[in-house]
């Protein structure tokens, strides 16, 4: 991976603590850079932060009453601190919520417009619209139907869709697998697959799906609690015993017990708790 | 069966008018999740912006209307900005109760300012009747109603087609993801604010026009609320047909069983269908049902 160590860092998380309510720590000292043009994923159990970490980075944190108590997360370069939300849309990071979130109420064709709300080319805005269509055949047929209406897959391709046609810098994409038939999700992956080596780009990937998200990232970071405990490139990733039994399912073979099952019930508690 | 005619056509435009009034209310609702006990005194600020400009100042209509807009896009403006703002996130019934308030505070400033007299406008439309084959139409109402539904099709056109109108609808349907696809959300809920507000001071010009203004000529905001919920909160075409639906019972009502049960029956028909239509579609004729899919 030596290409890894030339790109420049589009994102860099400094240390950063997240609080709620002004009680609540949910990220504890964390760090992660991304760097331009490549995949980075963010993997980790129900609640370790992944989200959380997403939603600082995006800058919606004060819209749920939380807060980021300490240091700071850097975007090409510029402190991201103080920023709203639609400000950091603006400074080139869209995020996927997780979920979709289309606007039911709307058109096909109108949500990709609200994709859009940023940007006044209104040529290049049609022509962007038209290479979506060709990303996701599916939705050019339903273009003037509610969204409300799309299946749960057509909905992902929608919010995808509309995330591309921000242009942003760096994509984050919130769990873009939930609650989507396996199919489905392969030809969804395969498509960001597709938008980072054709646009070039960035993404920022949180996923359950270890195995699926590993394939298509060249880096990847393991969280926990609130804090990073592994990262490093992909292929160091999927060569980690650890990672291979709590992540991608491969068991230990079997063999003796005793004080190796201690030993693995640590190790064990230590990645789940 | 001329009659008929006549009670039908001035309900039609009596609706017409009501229409952009209840629009008043679904302009800021449809954002903002908000209903704005204060629209009707909106409305009355609007008309006595109106009649400051052109008896007190002596301008002509145009461009006391052009005022009447800018001042009553202010006032919305300022009400978010200063007090409604400050109620995000708070229980729905503390804003209505604010809302509330502030009808009292614009009421008692109204007279403070304008004193409780009766004010009536000057000729602001042509004179002479619309006359229709036997049909006589008051010109100040018919005028009234081109104005009014003119108004609503500028709103509907915005909302269904200009940037910020698929913005407010965007807004209004999902706010996190707003704000997720660069969308300023608050600033849309001001826009809401200034929009309703036009809305219903245009209402109220045209309202003040045809029977004077009075501090308390925001009451009628009372009597728009069938329409509203007749039409569903959120939704500007069923502001349109609550509207007409209200206007024309209420003028049925009045001319025909208000002379064997001696009065009010007029002011009470629009409740009595507003109950009967709400029982069959709690939601309203047009309102918003969660699109579920199957």
């Amino acid at each position: 991976m030596t290409d890894q160590e030339q790109a420049l860092p589009i994102l860099r998380v400094n240390n950063i603590e997240v609080i709620y309510n002004h009680v609540v720590l949910v990220l504890k000292g964390l760090s992660l850079e991304v760097p331009q043009g490549k995949i980075v994923t963010l993997l980790g159990s129900n609640g370790a932060g992944k989200s959380t970490t997403l939603k600082a980075i995006s800058g919606f944190l004060p819209l749920e009453d939380g807060a980021i108590s300490d240091g700071h997360i850097e975007f090409m370069g510029r402190n991201l601190a103080g920023l709203q939300p639609h400000a950091i849309v603006r400074q080139g990071i869209f995020q996927v919520l997780e979920g979709r979130r289309v606007f039911e109420d709307l058109t096909v064709e109108e949500n990709l417009a609200c994709g859009a709300y940023i940007r006044n080319d209104r040529e290049a805005i049609r022509i962007d619209m038209d290479k979506c269509f060709s990303y996701f055949p599916s939705l050019k047929n339903r273009r003037k139907r509610l969204a409300g209406y799309l299946s749960g897959g057509e909905q992902q391709m929608l919010a995808i869709s509309r995330a591309l046609l921000a242009q942003p810098k760096l994509l984050m994409l919130d769990e873009p697998s939930l609650g989507l038939a396996p199919l489905l999700v392969d030809e969804i992956f395969a498509i960001i697959k597709e938008i980072n080596e054709r646009e070039g780009t960035t993404i920022l990937l949180v996923e359950q799906n270890a195995q699926l998200a590993l394939s298509i990232s060249s880096y990847g970071y393991i969280m926990e609690n609130g804090r990073m405990v592994l990262d490093g490139p992909v292929d160091q990733l999927l060569n980690d015993q650890d990672v291979q039994e709590f992540y991608l399912g491969f068991g230990d073979q079997g063999e003796e017990k005793s004080y190796r099952e201690v030993k693995h019930y640590k190790r064990r508690k230590r990645w789940l708790s | 069966m001329d009659f008929f005619l006549l009670l039908l056509t001035s309900g039609i435009a009596v609706g017409g008018i009501y229409a952009l009034i209840a629009l008043g209310f679904v302009l800021i609702y449809k954002a903002t999740s908000i209903i704005n006990f204060a629209t009707g005194e909106f409305m009355m600020i609007g008309a006595y912006i109106f009649y400051t400009c052109s008896v007190l100042f002596g301008l002509p209509a145009i461009p006391s209307f052009l005022i009447v807009m800018a001042g009553a896009g202010l006032l919305g403006l300022l009400v978010e900005r200063t007090i409604l703002r400050h109620m995000l996130g708070q229980p729905t019934i503390s804003i209505v109760m604010v809302t509330i308030g502030l009808s009292s505070i614009l009421m008692g400033l109204a007279e403070i300012i304008w004193s409780s007299d009766f004010k009536s406008f000057p000729a602001l439309f042509p004179r002479a009747p619309l006359v229709i084959g036997d049909l006589i139409i008051r010109s100040n109402l018919f005028w009234g109603f081109i104005v009014a539904l003119a108004t609503v099709a500028v709103f509907a056109l915005i909302f269904k087609y200009a940037k910020v109108g698929v913005a407010m609808r965007a807004t209004a349907g999902d706010q996190l993801a707003a704000f997720s696809m660069g969308i300023n959300v608050r600033s849309m809920f001001t826009l809401a604010w200034i929009f309703g507000s036009i809305a219903a001071s245009i209402g109220g010009l045209i309202i003040g026009n045809i029977g004077g203004v009075q501090p308390n000529l925001g009451g009628i905001g009372l009597k728009i609320f069938p329409v509203v919920i007749l039409g569903g909160l959120d939704s500007i075409g069923g502001a349109v047909l609550g509207g007409f639906i209200v206007g024309i019972v209420e003028n049925l009502a009045g001319g025909y069983l208000d002379p064997l049960v001696g009065g009010g029956v007029k002011n009470v028909a629009p409740f009595v269908v507003l109950v009967l239509i709400l029982m069959v579609r709690p939601y309203g004729l047009f309102g918003r049902k969660e699109i579920e899919r199957l």
